[in-house]
């Protein structure tokens, strides 16, 4: 039973964690935008005359989709209309779980690992439901007999399966480097220092070049700006088309979900998790690389571990919108040439690189 | 003329180009000054510092008046003689350069043999004027200025648009020229 609670509760933190920083993202993207562009950004909702940076706005939104009118076209059948939306969210949530958002924590005599899915295939499982978001937006786009969404989800197909592969092929050489898909063990292979103790040992150090493909990948995964064909607002509206009030808010929060997953993807494989600089949880605080030491409590190392997978994510989400807005759109060709004929033999090279590199020093 | 010519050195065409990665990382590093700095000035401004550096471009309109250039045309107002009556004669000169044919003039006749003829009502729709100042040029009295600065002019339906003489007369200039 105590078990069974304790998942509970993970599940509803990660859960909560993933949807809340979503909502944010929705905020996040008006003001970020806004201050990148000299403007001030939504500031007029307010509760009780507190206008609080905009955040209301987050609240508006939802209520203004949720009471607009849910339109279906004639001649649809509405189940599976209805579908598409919750394919889509659902895939959109689900390789969070196997992202481990701290290490351990200490809870009277016993050990919880901070992880939902204790899995040895993490990452495999992350990039299969991830290759899997094409079926909300196939369905999307077929379903409701519309050229435009058809042309959108043709254009998610060419792209999302053609950097998909790409995806998966570049983390190989992340993958040579830990030597394991467990992603709780890729984070504790990065949670310690290098260089006499000054530079932590994260993925981005060691792998730059898979750094800067997955990055691109998970951009274009995102179906958002500059990879955005899928959607194309400016030219066919994209496989959404034909969806109107939640339904279409269901796939636009999906966006930003997949934002932060890959955000979250990003930081496990690549910036060292949960993993604090120069906290080292089997000396029992900060090991500074001048010498000195600084003694923190395992309850106190546990939290700062959470905090710093959050604080992660939200600057890897900053970043990502930071292109998002910084960036015009690919056309389609180019999108795909991109995927095929560089990104893919990039990786493939990578791959190859730390394959020959980790056979001469001899791991 | 042969000879002579300017040789326009092409941008360079290499991998470096190519990979967009330099001008993407430029393109990252604008957008993130914009981004820092205003955040910044922004956050200043909540404690109370740096007021005189504005944060971003944007007035917040109504509360933060815009400032008016001293050229702007705004509203019509129409101008009294010492004794209150309309310095207007009804000559047409205004309803008949208007290019929007939005003034609308019924004259009368007025008791004083040396101005004669005044308005008895006049008229501008506002919805179809295009305030391009031609009536403030043409009148030969001065009568009517465009100095009003008020540019919230809306209306639930078209009469609402219509400005009457007495409101016309009844305008205070607020521009800042005056």
């Amino acid at each position: 039973m105590q078990t069974f609670l304790i998942e509970v509760g993970k599940a509803l933190y990660l859960f909560g964690g993933l949807m809340g920083l979503a909502s944010i993202l929705t905020w996040l993207e008006r003001k970020q935008s806004a201050l990148m562009q000299d403007r001030v950004g939504a500031n007029r909702a307010r509760i009780l005359g507190l206008r609080l940076w905009g955040l209301p706005h987050i609240i508006t939104d939802a209520v203004k989709l949720l009471t607009k009118e849910d339109f279906v076209p004639a001649g649809v059948p509405a189940w599976l209309h209805a579908l598409a939306p919750w394919v889509t969210l659902t895939v959109a949530c689900l390789p969070a779980a196997a992202i481990p958002f701290g290490h351990v924590f200490p809870w009277g005599g016993q050990t919880i690992d901070l992880q939902l899915m204790d899995m040895q295939v993490g990452l495999v499982y992350t990039l299969a439901i991830a290759s899997m978001a094409i079926y909300g937006v196939i369905l999307a786009g077929w379903v409701t007999r519309n050229k435009w969404s058809v042309l959108g989800s043709l254009r998610a197909a060419a792209q999302l399966i053609g950097f998909g592969v790409v995806l998966g092929v570049s983390l190989i050489g992340p993958v040579l480097l830990y030597g394991t898909l467990n992603l709780q063990e890729m984070v504790r292979w990065q949670d310690t220092t290098v260089l006499h103790g000054w530079l932590p040992r994260w993925g981005i150090f060691f792998q730059p070049l898979a750094f800067l493909v997955f990055l691109t990948v998970g951009i274009a995964e995102t179906k958002r700006i500059p990879f955005d064909l899928p959607e194309g607002e400016s030219e066919i509206i994209g496989y959404f088309l034909e969806y109107s009030g939640m339904k279409f808010g269901a796939f636009f929060l999906a966006d930003f979900i997949e934002t932060v997953v890959v955000a979250m993807l990003t930081v496990t494989v690549f910036l060292g998790g949960w993993s604090v600089p120069y906290l080292s949880a089997d000396q029992g605080g900060f090991v500074w690389p001048w010498g000195t030491y600084t003694a923190v409590s395992s309850v106190g190392i546990a939290l700062l571990q959470m905090a710093a997978f959050w604080v992660k994510v939200f600057a890897v989400c900053w970043f990502l919108l930071l292109i998002r807005w910084t960036l015009p759109r690919f056309r389609i060709d180019q999108a795909v040439r991109l995927g095929w004929q560089y990104l893919l033999p990039l990786s493939v090279l990578n791959a190859f690189g730390t394959a020959v590199v980790l056979l001469m020093i001899g791991r | 003329m042969p000879g002579q010519f300017k040789k326009v050195r092409r941008p360079p065409d290499n991998w470096r180009v190519r990979s967009y990665l330099p001008a993407i990382l430029h393109g990252l590093w604008i957008t993130a000054h914009h981004f820092f700095r205003n955040l910044f000035i922004f956050t200043a401004h909540r404690f109370g510092l740096l007021k005189r550096v504005r944060a971003g471009v944007v007035y917040q309109w109504p509360e933060e008046p815009r400032p008016v250039a001293p050229r702007y045309r705004g509203r019509h107002r129409l101008l009294k003689r010492p004794d209150g009556t309309p310095r207007c004669v009804a000559c047409y000169m205004c309803e008949t350069i208007c290019p929007a044919e939005c003034i609308h003039i019924i004259p009368q006749e007025v008791p004083d043999p040396f101005i004669e003829k005044a308005p008895r009502a006049f008229y501008i729709d506002l919805s179809k004027c295009i305030f391009c100042g031609y009536c403030v040029e043409a009148c030969p009295e001065d009568a009517i200025r465009m100095d009003v600065f008020d540019f919230r002019l809306a209306g639930y339906d078209r009469f609402q648009m219509v400005l009457d003489m007495e409101t016309m007369l009844n305008s205070e200039p607020s521009h800042p020229s005056q």
